[in-house]
């Protein structure tokens, strides 16, 4: 069992120190991507999506330790919001983000509340059995949602009636690059707030939890609330950036598949998102185009030998062999 | 009238699959605590065991679901005593990781030996055509699936209820401390309940190989209805299953019927609604 220690200060508080300036520097680098690589942007935006997305699943697995294989159903839910309503005329971008996340919020509510009475193997099945739900109702309802063709006619007036949707790709890249920032700064604000400790308490011990007063099921319901409208958002940005929405978006393999690039990067672990959604979706776009079969048995190989051999992803190895460098150089 | 019984002939052909299928998962389950979302693998190579032999090399229908469940028991025995068994202990998202590789290597091997589409079940002659009983023309695949499958469950029950075996699994079940205490090795128990469930499983791929199309997707397309009968038969129970199941396979097949532009929407909604009302299962011990 691992031990965790709250900081005293959570760190939003933190003096301004060189070290947060060192932190922007990632972000610039991401910035400057369409000026290194140019043609990658529409490639560099799914990564952004993804790796929000995944963000989102991280408060749920990786600080709540509600382990969730339906977490697609939210996002879906974001995505068809946004698509819907863009074709029903109300094309702002930022608008019908906000129209999603609301809607994925209240969805994730109203499961939350049955998901979270239970534990275990029902948890796992309900969490499966609302996206399952929620697809199966996109799928039937053509007339809105147009079935498994797709939802076809979305488009979006320019970011602030400013910057419109370019056939490059640029505004969705530095539209979808803001808007991940603000979610990581937002979620790092909140795994070092008090709330964010007592969630990682509820994962390690709920019981002794309760036994000091803290309401694990309303402090659940919360985050699963949060990690519902951050899904819906990154739903809607993807419908946004990709001027489409299908039936893909709510299916349990992106379900799977988004908490395979979690484990992958690291989960509870705040940038685990960061490395496991780009190096998944390389390796995809790498292995997937010359045979299905070959990506699947990759996949489940690796997903096997990490569980075995390297739990915590590849953050997870990087931590154990930096601490072992610093013993050996202790001693 | 006949179209009701119709309906609810097929809707309990459909449970007694989904519940041979996983009522090994349920034992399994509520025996180890295993997560083991790879179950409906075990199944999906029964089928395809089934069909190959009996397309490949002729083998007769019931021969083929024979060997087909003693070599999918066997390689469920072996897997649980090599890999599943270093899991037991680990976190329950490490449990969903691993059973979920599993699912992905399977469908992977399976899409590379018998090819991504749907291997079709010949069925034999006398399985073919209808049956008339009291004036009902009912299918003769489906009329032997029930007698069949109720001819296993009741002898699956009998193992559980009057045999020593059965006894020290729900010995196992109540208090697995309390089990080895008194000298039942449990680690052996495992192994053999393991294989014992993935064996029935692989029977309930194959016998229902005309009902749930073999194909690499098996496991993840049915995957959620195993573990519905599990959770909402409760765990370590094999009766509350067969409730669950015999409900499933009826109220989807009715669904299908009366309201197809609905789809499978009703089962997920039903499924939350009794959830809520009994979170651990309708059979739940108290």
């Amino acid at each position: 069992m691992k031990i965790v220690t709250a900081s005293p200060i959570p760190s939003l508080v933190a003096p301004f120190t060189i070290n947060e300036v060192l932190k922007l520097l990632p972000w610039l680098a991401a910035a400057a991507l369409p000026l290194v690589l140019p043609g990658y942007e529409p490639l560099a935006t799914q990564v952004f999506v993804m790796i929000l997305f995944a963000l989102s699943l991280d408060l749920l697995v990786g600080y709540a330790g509600i382990v969730t294989l339906g977490h697609a159903g939210l996002f879906g839910v974001g995505g068809y919001t946004a698509g819907i309503l863009s074709v029903h005329g109300f094309t702002d971008p930022i608008f019908t983000a906000l129209c999603a996340m609301v809607l994925a919020a209240v969805t994730g509510l109203a499961f939350g509340v049955a998901i979270l009475r239970t534990k275990g193997l029902t948890l796992l099945m309900l969490t499966m059995a609302s996206a399952f739900l929620l697809y199966e109702i996109a799928n039937k309802a053509t007339s809105l949602t147009g079935g498994e063709d797709g939802l076809q006619g979305v488009s979006f007036a320019p970011v602030l009636g400013l910057f419109e949707f370019d056939f490059r790709g640029k505004t969705a890249f530095f539209y979808t690059l803001v808007a991940l920032f603000f979610v990581f700064v937002f979620v790092r604000a909140m795994i070092h707030s008090p709330f964010g400790w007592s969630l990682r308490g509820i994962r390690e011990n709920d019981a002794r939890m309760v036994a000091i007063g803290c309401p694990i099921m309303r402090r659940r319901l919360i985050v699963y609330v949060i990690s519902a409208a951050l899904a819906g958002l990154a739903g809607a940005l993807q419908a946004q950036s990709t001027q489409f929405v299908a039936l893909y978006s709510l299916s349990f393999e992106l379900s799977g598949n988004i908490l395979i690039m979690l484990i992958l990067g690291g989960s509870g672990r705040l940038y685990g998102a960061f490395v496991g959604v780009p190096v998944f979706m390389f390796a995809q776009d790498l292995l997937a185009k010359q045979d299905p079969a070959n990506w699947f048995l990759g996949q489940g190989i690796v997903l096997i030998v990490m569980v075995t051999l390297a739990p915590g992803g590849v953050l997870g190895v990087a931590e154990r062999t930096i601490d072992a460098i610093k013993q050996r150089r202790k001693a | 009238m006949a179209t009701l019984i119709t309906i609810l002939f097929f809707g309990v052909a459909y449970g007694m699959i989904l519940y041979l299928i996983s009522v090994g998962l349920a034992v399994t389950m509520g025996l180890i605590g295993f997560v083991n979302l790879a179950h409906g693998v075990f199944a999906m190579l029964g089928g395809y065991a089934t069909v190959s032999f009996m397309n490949r090399f002729g083998v007769p229908f019931l021969l083929s679901l024979a060997i087909g469940c003693i070599l999918v028991a066997a390689l469920g025995f072996l897997l649980e005593r090599m890999l599943y068994r270093r899991f037991y202990g680990r976190s329950e998202l490490d449990q969903v990781l691993f059973s979920f590789g599993l699912i992905l290597v399977s469908v992977a091997i399976v899409r590379i030996a018998w090819g991504p589409l749907a291997q079709p079940i010949q069925l034999p002659n006398y399985l073919k055509g209808q049956v008339t009983i009291l004036d009902l023309a009912l299918p003769a695949y489906r009329l032997a699936l029930v007698g069949f499958g109720a001819a296993v469950i009741a002898g699956l029950w009998f193992a559980f209820d009057r045999t020593l075996f059965g006894a020290r699994i729900r010995a196992a079940v109540d208090n697995r401390a309390m089990a080895e205490s008194i000298g039942i090795n449990t680690s052996r128990l495992f192994s053999l309940a393991f294989g014992l469930g993935t064996g029935l499983a692989a029977l309930g791929g194959g016998l229902g190989a005309d009902v749930l199309a073999i194909a690499p997707a098996y496991p993840l397309q049915y995957i959620v209805y195993f573990l519905i009968v599990v959770a909402v038969g409760g765990l370590g129970s094999i009766k509350g299953p067969f409730v669950a199941a015999l409900a499933i396979g009826i109220s989807d097949t009715a669904c299908r019927y009366f309201v197809p532009e609905a789809g499978s929407i009703f089962i997920f909604a039903f499924v939350f609604i009794v959830l809520i009302w009994r979170p651990n299962g309708i059979m739940e011990r108290r």
